[in-house]
């Protein structure tokens, strides 16, 4: 061994935090079992005592959660549960999670591996009591406003793991106000960041950082508060640790933090194996980035441009029930707040996985062993430049990954396993942020996560569940009303159902809900949109048609406290039919913003103003016309789909009867159908015809110069992507479509400086790049 | 865990009780299912090949009774293609292009914008069936969506013996 091992190192044993991961890290590789765990000697030995471990830390760190969580004064953390807790061994490998926005399982271990890599263990040094925070998203962090509180473990003075807890805040100090804003374009607009910053020692926090962090925000409350929460939650873990230690032993508790993650690991490949079939899986996401747009106020010239991002997969899995995911040919990082960290792009797979694949209590670093991920160098989700903004990393990550849900429901319907089906999450959103002053005149900024509540995509059995879920948070909830208005200076005109938000189908796409909100008694209050508008990400599938897009409504100048004064009517409920807007008669035309620019900066509203929020509907799933007829007139009934669609998309004729309500005309709908398929042919051509006339569309470059750059940014990153892609078209050699002559600027496109180029930083490399 | 194939029959045809779905979806995989819902999807379809894998509500790979080669096959009897292959580039299809095409599936405003992305619809050329969709970009190419290692999964992970396919 080299001269290393003469320094007395922290870790159990002796050795330093490098020589310990490095080591783990050898042994993964050579053997291709976690830490070189052939054998998990505890789990063979004494299999009740490393059942009994896990229920105990598993249940103590839910309970920490539950119980830290009504510490919190944000109803983000409070109503919707964003928060997680994760309990890490030495090395910095997650043993073991909390529910909650369980994304995180990675993303502070890659925290607690940076400061391993950068020797954080001589300076700024890590003892007992210690507590660190860190948000820096191009270390592995989802978006600053997920702050994380890290504090080590030790035992009889040598540190034996980690314990992580996170909460989503509601405000970072960006440049606009909000947790996930859109005003800023590079990292210094996206607020505070804090880099694995040493904030306390002998469990208390340090009055520099107090005094530093709490100015560094605007909601300087749940700020301090949420903090609070984590601390606790950490401390109730540790405690809780040393509880089993002193009753189990630490050896046991030692192997059992190691054979875990093995444990997860081999409970992936178990799951793939049981539930799927080997074989290539191909998929592809896009989201819209119209920023060419008036209400896009972004300080640089070289990002007001409408984008597109992509991202195509290809899933392998293997004879051997390991996998493979490859994103060759996704969109290149680019000037707005979507870009993401490969860490947070993988452990949110995680999310997704223990929605369907892995749907145990082992959720752990295992599965991200038992994964192969290649993300190029230079794309979104793993950029080469340490300027990108990550506010909100989530408006491409979820519509990402909805593809997945497409090829993994392959293998579950091909197998039989149709409860598992799913036809795609929704594009989380509309995202209601802003701020001002508030009603109790204090500086304020909200993110409402009404959201967490969109519809969910439709299985092979049933319909998706309406207004229900969001892909981040299994414990999607959209919260009270009454405590939205405590927490917001605006009051609900409506609240309800968005009919035909969700995508068509034998069974429908869960639709999302819309809530109809008045400003009121703010000050100086400005609000901006944040969605999906262009495009809808979540496609449908096997027959089943994309959820709806979104779109804006907003009024101002409204003239609503004359007509509320006088007794006339107001807009209240949902925009029901927005092709027959109901709202914009009653109030002043000239105030309303209703269009498809989904995505805007901050706007000045005032009391008496309009904000219409717009949760997504989730996919459909098969043929239309095979809907049960009577399903499609209840679904009028409840208010889940427009009447014209029931004919036009569903076939399905309806009789009103004398108690207003649809029902189906069995007999109309089966001849109606039966002309609606010989439609459908009568308007088709043999795809080889399209391909024909769409191969000349390219040849002469007809599209949009967004559709041009979205193709010729993939092609630069995505060489293989575009050899498919010129093979598929049959191109000549002569047809060549890149960024630098297109009439729009591409600035990063030839000049990037990685965060590794930085004196003194040694990055961690999680994928294949 | 194993289910009887009338509760398998009731999954295929979305009437599952919810007390079995829940089984369904929080305990171990029943490894037999295959074999019971092949069998159901077999007794569903109005012809004789024989089902290899289903690859939709109405798509399935078959072995043709008359040669024994694997083919792409449709529920109403349409031989798209060699099971390698990508059926839909032997389908018949529209494409929604417009905002007026759109606005035929979605409310004004809450459809995609025709400009940034296009709906193309894959159909059965015999039933006028929509087998598929996809939503891309304009000139996206058709994607293979799914290329089964079938071997591998009746011989390694089901044990089953793989039927028998013509060159």
């Amino acid at each position: 061994m080299n001269m290393q091992t003469d320094i007395k190192g922290i870790v159990r044993g002796g050795q330093t935090l490098k020589q310990h991961r490095d080591e783990i890290m050898a042994k993964t590789k050579g053997t291709g079992h976690y830490a070189g765990l052939t054998e998990r000697a505890l789990h063979k030995e004494s299999p009740i005592l490393y059942n009994k471990l896990f229920s105990r830390l598993r249940a103590g760190v839910v309970d920490a959660r539950e119980t830290a969580k009504k510490i919190a004064a944000s109803p983000i953390v409070e109503q919707e549960g964003e928060l997680c807790f994760t309990l890490y061994n030495a090395a910095g490998d997650s043993i073991l999670t909390s529910t909650g926005i369980i994304i995180h399982v990675g993303t502070m271990g890659a925290a607690i591996k940076y400061m391993i890599e950068n020797d954080w263990e001589s300076n700024p040094g890590i003892k007992d009591k210690d507590i660190f925070c860190n948000n820096d998203s191009l270390i592995g962090n989802v978006h600053p406003c997920d702050i994380h509180t890290i504090v080590p473990i030790f035992h009889e003075g040598e540190l034996i793991g980690w314990v992580g807890g996170v909460t989503h805040v509601i405000d970072t100090g960006a440049v606009g106000p909000g947790s996930m804003t859109t005003g800023q374009v590079q990292r210094f607009g996206d607020g505070y960041s804090v880099t694995c910053r040493k904030i306390g020692e002998n469990d208390e926090l340090k009055r520099d950082w107090l005094h530093e962090s709490q100015r560094a925000v605007r909601t300087t409350r749940y700020w301090m508060l949420d903090e609070r929460t984590r601390v606790a939650g950490c401390h109730m873990i540790r405690k809780l640790v040393e509880e089993v230690i002193a009753e189990e032993g630490i050896e046991a508790y030692w192997k059992f933090a190691y054979e875990a993650v093995e444990h997860g690991r081999i409970g992936l490949q178990n799951r793939i194996k049981a539930m799927t079939i080997p074989g290539t899986y191909r998929q592809v996401g896009f989201v819209d980035v119209p920023y060419n747009h008036e209400d896009v106020r972004v300080p640089s010239d070289f990002a007001k441009v409408d984008t597109i991002m992509h991202t195509p997969s290809e899933m392998t899995i293997r004879k051997d029930g390991t996998w493979r995911l490859d994103f060759e040919g996704s969109s290149r990082w680019g000037w707005h707040t979507y870009n993401a960290h490969s860490v947070s792009f993988t452990s949110g797979i995680w999310v997704m996985m223990t929605q369907t694949l892995i749907p145990t209590e082992m959720i752990n670093d295992g599965a991200a062993y038992g994964t192969e991920f290649r993300l190029p160098k230079g794309t979104w989700m793993n950029p080469d430049d340490r300027r990108v903004a990550f506010a909100y990393s989530w408006h491409f990550l979820v519509s990402s990954w909805t593809a997945l849900w497409r090829g993994l429901s392959r293998s579950y319907f091909g197998r039989g396993y149709l409860e598992e089906v799913n036809a795609g999450n929704a594009n989380t959103s509309n995202w209601l942020q802003g701020g001002g002053f508030n009603q109790y005149d204090e500086i304020h900024a909200v993110n409402s996560f009404e959201c967490a509540a969109n519809g969910v995509g439709a299985s092979a059995i049933a319909d998706g569940i309406s207004h229900a879920a969001a892909i981040w948070n299994p414990e999607g909830d959209m919260g009270d009303m009454e405590i939205w208005e405590l927490a917001e200076p605006l009051v609900y005109l409506g609240r309800q159902i968005k009919a035909s938000s969700g995508g068509a189908g034998k069974y429908r796409g869960g639709c999302g809900f819309e809530s109809l909100r008045m400003v009121w008694n703010a000050k100086d209050w400005t609000m901006f949109f944040m969605g999906n508008g262009h495009i809808s990400s979540d496609w449908g599938l096997m027959g089943g048609y994309p959820a709806a897009s979104g779109y804006r409504f907003a009024a101002h100048d409204t003239g609503l406290k004359e007509k509320i004064a006088n007794g006339d009517p107001i807009p209240f409920g949902g925009d029901t039919d927005p092709e027959h807007p109901t709202y914009d008669a009653m109030v002043n035309p000239e105030g309303i913003k209703r269009d498809k620019q989904a995505i805007t900066t901050e706007e000045m509203f005032k009391d008496y103003d309009l904000y219409l929020n717009y949760m997504r509907g989730g996919p459909g799933f098969g043929d239309p016309l095979d809907r049960e007829a009577q399903s499609v007139a209840e679904d009028v009934n409840g208010g889940y789909l427009l009447e014209r669609f029931a004919e036009t998309v569903y076939g399905v004729v309806l009789a009103k009867g004398s108690d207003g309500l649809f029902a189906a005309d069995e007999a109309g709908t089966e001849a109606l159908r039966a002309q609606i398929r010989k439609d459908r042919l009568a308007k088709a051509q043999p795809t080889r015809e399209w391909m024909a006339r769409e191969r000349e569309r390219i040849l002469a470059k007809d599209a949009g110069t967004h559709v041009q750059q979205m193709f010729a940014a993939s092609f630069k990153l995505g060489p293989k992507w575009e050899e498919g892609f010129r093979k598929f078209w049959d191109l000549p050699e002569e047809w060549q479509l890149k960024e630098e002559d297109l009439p729009i600027p591409s600035y990063g496109r030839e000049y990037s400086m990685d965060l590794s180029d930085l004196p003194d930083v040694k990055t961690v490399k999680f994928v294949e790049e | 865990m194993a289910y009887t194939k009338a509760k398998i029959k009731d999954l295929v045809d979305g009437k599952i009780d919810r007390d079995t779905l829940q089984t369904m979806l929080s305990t171990p995989k029943d490894a037999d299912r295959f074999v019971k819902y092949l069998e159901i999807l077999q007794e569903q379809v109005p012809w004789d090949d024989r089902i290899i894998l289903p690859l939709g509500p109405k798509l399935y790979i078959v072995q043709r009774a008359s040669d024994k080669k694997w083919v792409v096959k449709s529920q109403a009897g349409h031989e798209f293609c060699d099971w390698r292959e990508n059926w839909k580039l032997h389908a018949v299809m529209r494409v929604r292009e417009t905002p007026e095409e759109m606005e035929e599936l979605y409310p004004k405003l809450m459809a995609p914008s025709s400009d940034w992305q296009v709906i193309r619809e894959y159909y059965c050329p015999k039933s006028g069936d929509l087998l598929d969709v996809e939503a891309p970009t304009p000139w996206y190419p058709v994607i293979h969506d799914f290329e089964p290692d079938i071997d591998a999964f009746y011989t390694d992970w089901l044990g089953l013996k793989i039927p028998e396919r013509a060159a």
